[in-house]
This record gives structure tokens, C-alpha cells and sequence, in this order.
């Protein structure tokens, strides 16, 4: 089963993420049981059904608007912001505004373009899930990638993981 | 200076250790390039045309005499014997070898030094004033303020991939030295009404392919807010900056096409949420940050040390290098010293390890041991009594350092060119050179009095040749090294981006085309007029017909 990191533990995660080519529309849509993010299109056309599942989770594109899901939040379980490429920096700032402005307590999962080296960004920002592409690392690979999230011990300024900035949290001698 | 505490220094620790491994994975083949590349580039690594380039953060400018000793054991150990200054104040290796980087880095570390967002689609190193604290125009001191939000940009979690290079600069004095109008956001310390400090905040001005002069976005964020007014701007640069096309990228594109209004709008709705959270400064902070920027134990001195006047009397080369290269102190019998790194031998802002050990001891027995780096691309020694200038000059002069140019036409601002960088069209090092090599005359130099030549080898403008009194840019045109010349370029207070005067030049006819828009200058200058005041009165049209003469002037405005 594929692995996905999950509160900084390697996880066994079974949820799809579903793609919609060009020649499907997401009204017509029949979606198959079992766990599964869905693009936030599909979500729109069917969040009567959709809404309170459990096993599903909406996923929003990097140029995406997050507020578009606010009036909706209560009735998600689960959120993934895609990475297009890994230097599109956009997932970054939609997580923190999902945790901090949003109040959003679900999982925030990081999916698409996702590498070792920005595991640290990724969770300072709200992410709590983080889901490299298939075949992107080996199992070991990742449990090896865990020790990333660790990279700083004392960040300075504050951010979702970390809300006062180093400033507020120790006494730093002058 | 500001020194580490045991968190900075576990910030730099902790970074190196993480470079460690990034770069052993990249050796091992479980990084690819791509993915590679921007993690080396916030750690300033570039892979250049013969050698990788390594760029050290120098923050704000300031350097200790230690941390000037560390470079030039590393210019020594892992380069080839010498160190570039660059036009943003940093320190930059050209021939490292990339696995040894990370050593190198860990030798930083040592110092309080790092490369960390020396290069990357990130909040660049902060650049200030090169006489911060002891300029007598300052109002307030940029230091700790330069120190506070290089600690809040370090590895900011949410804009380390922003959709360019963003950089900020502060300046804290009334005349502008730190070049604020060309910077994504440029910071200018003031005081209201009721005294209480505060930023004036410029934002979307730039260089590069599209030069921009800043837009005033606030006319005054109070001190305690000014992060989390940082942070706003740069939230909605990152949701909202384009990232479809490299060169449109910058937020100052973004800044031109919603206009300041619109942009100030949605900076000042996302603002709502930030201000007074967390972020918001406290005194105590400022306080620990300010306490580390002390006033040295300078001794009560007269004005004028009867001494350095009976000197300068008595030799003319020593006269002239304190009218050029030593400049006023805000405290009585001291003065600043420009440490020229412009000597016509060596590529401008070029340092050998000698040199670099030279001016530390220097410092340490001058200046209270700390130099500055500026983006001109010379050396500061803030602190020396005029009574040590004599001594100073004598030493400095040996080690060719004391060329007595600050500010004249060959004291140029050049970036790397050609000859090192990979981004380059064209060299520039050989056309400063011969600029340098045609007017080594002195007494010619000083009769053409204060004037700014700026060189750059490509678009990106690294040489600043955009706020050039003269700007000369290197193009390609069909794999030839071509160069185009515009006047009329200035920073500081009057900040302008100069205007492109025709066709462009070939490599060897650029000290006849100086020479001919000196010739213009020299014949239409009045009484007491500097170089660009004269190109502003008379715009181009008299330089166009000195460079290109009148037929083909009459030609180009037939054709036009």
C-alpha cells in the first residue's frame, strides 16, 4: 500500500486522487467507492452528495482560492493543495490562510510535486499530510525523508506549526 | 556589530548540516538538477561558466575584522587567492569546488557567517547604508532593523518559492545611499510627528530587463508593525505574482498592472489580518537587536587634527586621496575611510587574500575592527581618526587600496560579465578596464569631478548600469558582444533610469565613445555643474551628436 507522511509518521494511504481529463465533466461524474480526493470542480457539482463523507477529501489546483471552499469547510474532512512543480510556492500560503484565517482543522495534504527538501516549509505552513507522487521514493526512501521535517530546531518568526515568532517564545539574551 | 546567540547560531549550524546532506544526495545521483538547483541557489551556489560561484551573505553590509579574515582563508584555501565585493554588498567566490561547499560553509558558520538567500526565488540578503551610524545626515540607524527582518526572511516558511528574487533595502539617513527606489520593497526610516519611528515603504521598484523606480505604498507604518506589512505585501505576491513567464515574474509587474491603488488595497485587506498578531515587534526586541549596534568608545578629538592638516599640506597624493576616499564623521577628529577596490589592474571590486588580511588588521587597529562592504563595490573602514590617516593611506597605498577615484569616472560599479557569469551576453571586466586604462590621468579625473559609469554584462543588471550617470550594458547580437550606452541613469534621492543614446558599440570603441560624452560634458558643463546635472539640463541631444556626429544623427530622426 503506499505510504504518505502523516503528523511527521510514515502512514499506509490508500486515497486515490482523482483526475479529470478534458472530456469529463464533473456533473456527469460517477464517483467509485473507497477513499479519494476529488478536484474541487467535482466537489462544486456534487457537495450534496459528497458533503459529511469521510473518506473524501477535495483537492484545490495552486491557482486555486482557497475562500472558495470556506462556506464548505465544516462539511470537508480533508484538503489537498497541489504542487504543480515544486517551485510553485502558492500551496504555501493557501495552507496557512486554510489554518490561520480559515480556522480549518482537517488534514491539509500536500500532493503533486512534492520532494524531500520542502517537507519543513510544507509542515511550518499547516500541512499535516504530505504525499510525494507515486514512485517519487522508496519506502525507505521516505522513512529516511522524515528526519527533513527536522531540519531547524528554532525557527525564527512565527508561522502555522510555530504561531509566536522566536522573539516572543525565549528569552534571548541581549 | 550584531553578534549570535546561541539560536542564530544553531540556525547557521543546522542550515550547513542540511546543505551537508542536500549536497551529498545531489553527488549521489538522488537529486536531480532540476530539483537541485534552487535548494544550491538559496545557499548562493551557481554553477558558472569554469567553476561553481559561491555568494556569501554579508547582511547590511557589515563585516568584522574576524569575519574579513575567514575570507580570505577561504579565498585562499578553496579559491583562486582572491574574493569579488557585489553591487548588493555580498562577498563572492568564483572557483569553489562544489563538493567542498558545504566545508566552506561550515567555516562560515564559525565566523556568524552563511550564504543562506544569497541567490533564490526568495527574500534576498538586506542591503543598507555603507555609513550607517556614522553618517552625519542620518536620522535614524538602519542596522537593527536590517538585522530584525534578515532573521524574519531567514527561511521564511511561506516565501521561500515565491515567483521571483525578492529584495529588500533600507536606508535610515536623509540622503538615500542604499539605493531604495530600485528594490521590491525599499524601506526608508523616519520619525511622525510625534517622533515615534517608522517606515516609509516603497514597493515594485527594480532593475532587470524592466526598470521600475519604487511606488510609495505607505507613507508610514509604525516600527512595531513593519513585519507583518512585509508580510502582507509578500502574501499577496506570492497568491497573485505571475508564474507563467520568468520575465514578468517580479512584483513589480504585478505592481504595474493592478496599479499602487489596487496593489495597496489588497495589501492593506490582507494587512487587517496580520497586524498586531503575533509578529508585531516588540520593544524589547528592538531593544536587544539596537543594544548590539553600540556607539564605539570614540575619544574627544578637536575637529581638525593639526597634524593630518600639516600632511595633506605637505603631500599633494595624500591630499588628494582624503578629497576623493575619506569622507566626514558625524564625531569630531574622525573620519570614514573608502577603501578603494578599483585599481585598474584588477577587476573592480576584486580582493586578493593579502588584501582582505591587510584591511582587517586595519581595522583592528583603526576602525574598532569592522569594515564595511558597499554596493559600489569598495571597502569602508567607518572609524579612523584623522590623526591615523596619514598612517593608514601610507599602508593602504602599498597594497593598492588607496586609489584616490571614490566617485569619479573610474571608480565603476561592473558586474562579473562574460567572463565568469553564465546569465552574461557580454564581458564587462575588460570594458571597465580600458575605461580605466584611457582615463588614468588624476587631475583630468578630478576636473571631470563626481560621475557614476555603471557596467553590466547582461539584462539582469547586477552592474546597475540602469541608475548609471552612464550606463553601459552588454547585448548580444548574433553571438557578438555588443554594448549600449545610456546617460542620464542616477541613485539615491533623485533616482532616474537613464535613456538608451542609438546604436549600440563594439568592445574597442568604448573608451572613444567615454571619451566623446566626457568631451560633450566638459563643453556644455556651467559653472559648477556635476556630469548628470549637465545631461539633466541639456538632455541627450548634444551627446547623441558628439558620440555619433551629425549626419548620423540627421539620419536616425529622418528614418524615425
Amino acid at each position: 500500500m503506499p505510504k504518505i507522511i502523516k503528523n511527521g509518521q510514515l502512514i499506509d494511504d490508500e486515497a486515490r486522487i482523482l483526475i479529470l481529463d478534458e472530456s469529463q465533466a464533473p456533473e456527469e461524474l460517477t464517483l467509485a467507492a473507497g477513499p479519494v480526493f476529488v478536484p474541487f470542480a467535482v466537489w462544486q457539482a456534487h457537495s450534496g452528495q459528497l458533503s459529511g463523507r469521510a473518506d473524501l477529501g477535495v483537492w484545490l489546483d495552486s491557482h486555486e482560492d482557497v475562500a472558495e471552499l470556506v462556506p464548505d469547510l465544516g462539511s470537508i474532512a480533508a484538503i489537498a493543495i497541489n504542487f504543480p512543480k515544486f517551485t510553485d510556492g502558492r500551496a504555501y500560503s493557501a495552507a496557512a490562510l486554510l489554518r490561520t484565517r480559515y480556522g480549518f482543522k482537517g488534514e491539509i495534504r500536500a500532493i503533486g510535486d512534492v520532494l524531500r527538501d520542502q517537507f519543513f516549509f510544507m509542515q511550518r505552513c499547516g500541512f499535516d499530510a504530505i504525499q510525494p507522487k507515486v514512485g517519487k521514493y522508496s519506502d525507505a526512501q521516505l522513512e529516511e525523508a522524515l528526519a527533513s521535517l527536522k531540519d531547524f530546531s528554532a525557527p525564527y518568526q512565527a508561522a502555522v506549526d510555530q504561531p509566536e515568532p522566536l522573539f516572543r517564545r525565549a528569552q534571548r539574551a541581549a | 556589530m550584531y553578534r549570535y546567540d546561541p539560536y542564530d547560531q544553531k540556525i547557521v549550524n543546522e542550515r550547513v548540516a542540511q546543505f551537508r546532506d542536500q549536497t551529498r544526495r545531489y553527488l549521489a545521483g538522488e537529486l536531480t538538477d532540476e530539483e537541485f538547483r534552487p535548494l544550491r541557489l538559496q545557499n548562493g551556489l551557481y554553477i558558472q561558466r569554469h567553476a561553481p560561484m559561491l555568494r556569501v551573505a554579508v547582511p547590511y553590509g557589515l563585516l568584522s575584522s574576524t569575519q574579513v579574515r575567514k575570507m580570505a582563508h577561504i579565498a585562499r584555501t578553496y579559491d583562486k587567492g582572491y574574493a569579488h565585493i557585489t553591487t548588493r554588498q555580498n562577498v563572492q567566490f568564483n572557483w569553489p569546488e562544489l563538493k567542498l561547499v558545504p566545508e566552506i560553509l561550515a567555516e562560515l558558520a564559525t565566523v556568524e557567517m552563511h550564504a543562506i538567500q544569497t541567490s533564490g526565488a526568495c527574500i534576498r540578503n538586506i542591503t543598507s547604508d555603507p555609513f550607517a551610524g556614522v553618517a552625519g545626515d542620518e536620522l535614524i540607524d538602519p542596522r537593527p532593523w536590517g538585522e530584525i527582518l534578515r532573521q524574519w526572511s531567514t527561511f521564511h516558511p511561506e516565501f521561500a518559492f515565491l515567483p521571483r528574487k525578492f529584495k529588500i533595502a533600507i536606508n535610515g539617513a536623509r540622503e538615500d545611499r542604499a539605493v531604495i527606489q530600485c528594490h521590491d520593497i525599499g524601506l526608508e526610516l523616519k520619525r511622525d510627528a510625534a517622533g515615534e519611528i517608522g517606515f516609509r515603504v516603497l514597493v515594485g521598484g527594480g532593475m532587470g530587463r524592466t526598470p521600475v523606480i519604487g511606488a510609495e505604498i505607505s507613507a508610514f507604518v509604525p516600527w512595531q508593525h513593519i513585519i507583518t506589512y512585509c508580510e502582507a505585501i509578500l502574501r499577496v505576491y506570492n497568491r497573485y505574482g505571475r508564474r507563467d513567464n520568468l520575465y514578468k515574474a517580479r512584483i513589480k509587474i504585478l505592481v504595474k498592472a493592478l496599479g499602487i491603488d489596487e496593489f495597496r488595497r489588497q495589501v492593506e485587506e490582507e494587512w487587517v489580518f496580520g497586524k498586531n498578531g503575533p509578529n508585531t515587534l516588540t520593544e524589547a526586541e528592538v531593544a536587544r537587536v539596537a543594544g548590539h549596534f553600540t556607539t564605539p568608545a570614540y575619544e574627544s578629538l578637536p575637529a581638525d587634527d593639526a597634524g593630518y592638516v600639516s600632511q595633506r599640506a605637505a603631500n599633494p597624493a595624500f591630499a588628494a586621496w582624503t578629497r576623493r576616499n575619506v569622507l566626514a564623521h558625524k564625531v569630531p577628529g574622525y573620519a570614514v575611510v573608502v577603501v578603494s577596490l578599483k585599481d585598474p589592474s584588477r577587476a573592480p571590486g576584486d580582493v586578493t587574500d593579502v588584501q582582505l588580511d591587510l584591511v582587517a588588521d586595519w581595522a583592528d587597529t583603526y576602525s574598532f575592527g569592522e569594515i564595511r562592504a558597499t554596493h559600489e563595490q569598495n571597502l569602508v573602514l567607518a572609524d579612523v581618526k584623522q590623526s591615523e590617516l596619514f598612517a593608514l593611506w601610507e599602508k593602504a597605498r602599498a597594497a593598492n587600496l588607496a586609489t584616490p577615484t571614490f566617485g569619479l569616472l573610474t571608480d565603476i560599479i561592473c558586474c562579473p560579465g562574460g567572463d565568469f557569469c553564465s546569465l552574461a551576453n557580454a564581458k564587462s571586466i575588460p570594458i571597465a578596464n580600458a575605461i580605466q586604462a584611457r582615463f588614468d590621468d588624476l587631475d583630468y579625473l578630478y576636473d571631470i569631478g563626481d560621475i557614476e559609469l555603471n557596467i553590466s554584462g547582461c539584462m539582469n543588471s547586477c552592474g546597475h548600469h540602469h541608475v548609471g550617470h552612464i550606463g553601459v550594458l552588454g547585448v548580444d547580437k548574433n553571438g557578438e558582444e555588443w554594448y549600449q550606452v545610456s546617460l542620464g541613469g542616477s541613485q539615491g534621492n533623485h533616482t532616474s533610469i537613464g535613456k538608451v543614446i542609438g546604436r549600440s558599440f563594439a568592445a574597442a570603441e568604448m573608451p572613444d565613445v567615454v571619451s566623446k560624452i566626457i568631451n560633450v560634458y566638459l563643453a556644455q558643463r556651467q559653472d559648477g555643474e556635476r556630469f548628470i546635472e549637465t545631461v539633466r539640463r541639456t538632455g541627450l541631444d548634444p551627446f547623441k551628436l558628439g558620440v555619433y556626429g551629425e549626419a548620423a544623427v540627421k539620419e536616425r530622426k529622418q528614418n524615425a
